[in-house]
């Protein structure tokens, strides 16, 4: 997995509450056997005008001037600001696939669903809960400022704005662990072999009717 | 010491190791799979040089992206004519093939929706951690089981080491007393609970439902109560063990027999919360104040009654619901005060993990029996959740019920719940649905769900427009 430790990127703003994992990447880009190659059809039914396909060439398809991440000024974000309950919805993990395909490598928001959030974790994508207020408060400069960047420092688990203003994070010790190294946990999980064979004999002994 | 919760037992029961910082190895008993969600873990596996650690916690089958018109079935896997799917699909059959995990493939009348074919099959069983691809896998927890939805990489995991790495969730009690009225579903009352908390009520909670009339409740409707715990944002859904469980159960494929069942049951009578337990969270709702419930718009909690009117923008209690509502109106096509039983349909979708089981069929048989399909519906689609749903509803003829009033009568998949395969909606066209999204283009691009019971989607589909299916 891909390592985060200080990231300085510039932001886009998504000023829309309970974005779903069906809007993040719309089923049909479901088919692939893949994990990469999603970030075209990100955010596909918002961003296009036209339907989107699987083998579609999205160079050629019209672009929804409106949306944010099609406006020139977030060209090459790289730290999503959302709303609150970002990433409802579908366990998909196709979606921060789709994000950091896209290039993006943190979302801020004021909540995550918690599959979603959990999921970023595997991927390398940091998802930092903020209070409302500091989310208002970010929406509010972005859309003021061009070229609005924030750098983020798992480290001190903290986002720092051009202005100065430093907002700190909440972040499991051991999901930060993971991310600052890019640790795959399924390796950790392994150095525990002896414990999980040890609970599988209890439980085969204790509920045998859970094994064939 | 105040008592545990049924949430806080499981837990306990499955925790392999705990760890200074809060989390916790937790075993999966059961980990069941599908094509769309584990292609990515398999191939995971094989780039590590990792094998499964045990195969049978595994049970495999195809949903989403099967086709459900008999004639494309006909040919098994070669039939399906998107080939973006068909590899899908057939990725599935060679990783089982080459792992070794068992699997009911196309063509297998035990294939199904996977949340429909675990308990069908006893393969979801009380007290058991259950885990799948797919935030649906709440659905088990009807069975006293911690059911939970993962993302591909923690299949993965599961696959490596039978465990995950979680943190314990808060206890959420939904408690439902007093009785249903009749035509009251298990939908009607999760609809109306995600009326009342929203659709990130329930982050960070496991959610139980309790109460008297959940105890009344069949397990069909009490699977369709947890299926769409998630849509609270609460991805456990349970219920407490009790004889309607065991009777469910009991000489399933998968279940235990004989003596061991004997075993089983009285082990399995401990899953429910103390009467002391403690919860972070309770919301009382009284049975009786439920209605027939219809969404109107792009989020499951916005939701109404079939009696009632789509909400206007003054409803809304701050800045960002007003901008949701606007939104919603522009998308579904609607405006506020517009009554629900003017909503026209154009097509009608009875099926998916929600309700696509026998007693949800026998319900809006009930109601299609002896009627026709309004000549304005193009569509009137009826998807059995598995292979064997299938064939229990031909035994009791709801297949002549449904075709002679005309409705179509598929094979089993996910079909036009999330439209993977070929069932889908026009853009812009009304559907009622027994579903659990009315997500902007979960059915298709462009299309405009309404999340009802089967048998208001029956109704629905007569009458043209919705209707009260207490009236009907």
């Amino acid at each position: 997995m891909k390592e985060f430790t200080v990231h300085s990127g510039l932001v886009a703003p998504m000023d829309r509450a309970n974005v779903d994992t069906d809007m993040i990447i719309p089923k049909q880009f479901l088919k692939s056997i893949k994990r990469s190659g999603f970030g075209p059809n990100l955010f596909d039914e918002l961003r296009y005008l036209d339907e989107g396909q699987p083998d579609a060439d999205n160079s050629q398809r019209p672009l929804n001037p409106d949306f944010v991440l099609n406006q020139p000024r977030y060209q090459g974000a790289s730290v999503l600001l959302a709303r609150e309950n970002f990433g409802c919805g579908s366990s998909r993990e196709h979606a921060p696939w789709a994000l950091d395909d896209f290039g993006f490598r943190a979302v801020i928001a004021p909540s995550f669903a918690d599959i979603f959030y959990n999921n970023c974790f595997k991927n390398g994508l940091l998802p930092i809960v903020l209070n409302e207020a500091a989310v208002d408060r970010l929406f509010q400069q972005c859309e003021a400022n061009e070229g609005y960047q924030l750098t983020i420092d798992l480290h001190q688990q903290t986002v720092t704005t051009p202005e100065g203003e430093v907002l700190g994070f909440e972040v499991d010790e051991f999901r930060r662990h993971c991310l600052l190294n890019g640790l795959d946990d399924i390796g950790l999980t392994l150095q525990d072999a002896d414990a999980i064979r040890h609970y599988e004999q209890q439980r085969r002994q204790q509920a045998p009717w859970l094994f064939r | 010491m105040a008592g545990q919760t049924l949430y806080d037992k499981l837990w306990q029961q499955h925790v392999v190791k705990q760890r200074d910082d809060g989390t916790a190895l937790l075993y999966i008993d059961r980990h069941l799979l599908h094509e769309v969600t584990s292609p990515q873990a398999f191939e995971g596996l094989r780039l590590a040089g990792r094998q499964p650690w045990r195969l049978d916690a595994n049970l495999a089958t195809p949903d989403h992206n099967v086709p459900t018109t008999a004639e494309e079935r006909l040919s098994g896997i070669d039939g399906i004519q998107d080939p973006v799917s068909r590899i899908q699909v057939k990725t599935l059959n060679d990783n089982c093939d080459s792992f070794g995990i068992e699997e009911f493939a196309m063509g297998d009348v035990r294939q199904g929706i996977v949340h429909v074919v675990g308990p069908e099959q006893g393969a979801t069983l009380p007290g058991m951690t259950v885990v799948c691809g797919d935030s649906h896998t709440a659905t088990h927890g009807a069975f006293a089981a911690l059911a939970h939805g993962i993302g591909t990489s923690e299949v993965e995991h599961v696959l490596a080491t039978q465990c995950l790495i979680q943190r314990k969730m808060k206890n959420l009690l939904v408690r439902i007393d007093g009785e249903l009225g009749a035509g009251i579903t298990g939908k009607d009352v999760v609809l109306h609970v995600i009326g009342v908390i929203g659709t990130a009520g329930g982050n960070g909670y496991a959610m139980e439902f309790g109460g008297s009339a959940v105890r009344a409740m069949s397990m069909e409707g009490r699977m369709t109560m947890c299926n769409m715990a998630i849509e609270a944002g609460a991805r456990v859904g349970m219920v407490a063990f009790d004889d309607i469980t065991a009777a469910y159960i009991k000489g399933r494929p998968y279940a235990p027999q004989g003596e061991m069942w004997e075993q089983a049951v009285a082990v399995w009578q401990d899953l429910r919360s103390d009467d002391d337990a403690q919860f972070d969270k309770v919301v009382e709702v009284n049975a009786a104040d439920i209605k027939p419930q219809v969404t109107w718009g792009t989020s499951p909690e916005m939701v109404t009654t079939v009696d009632g009117v789509v909400p206007s923008e003054d409803d809304a209690s701050d800045e960002s619901a007003r901008l949701a509502i606007r939104r919603a109106h522009e998308y579904m096509g609607l405006k506020g005060g517009q009554k629900i039983t003017d909503i026209h349909l154009d097509r009608v979708f009875i099926g998916s993990c929600t309700n696509s089981r026998i007693e949800d069929l026998r319900a809006a048989a009930a109601i299609a029996e002896g009627r026709q399909v309004a000549a304005t519906v193009k569509q009137a689609l009826v998807v059995p959740g598995s292979g064997l749903v299938k064939q229990q509803a031909e035994a009791e003829g709801l297949d002549k019920v449904f075709i002679a009033a005309g409705f179509e009568w598929r094979e089993p998949g996910c079909s036009m719940c999330l439209a993977m395969n070929a069932d889908k909606l026009g853009a812009g066209e009304h559907c009622a649905s027994t579903s659990n999204r009315n997500f902007e283009g979960r059915q298709g691009y462009g299309g405009r769900t309404h999340l009802v019971s089967p048998a208001m989607a029956a109704a629905a589909a007569i009458a043209g427009h919705f209707v009260d299916v207490r009236e009907f």
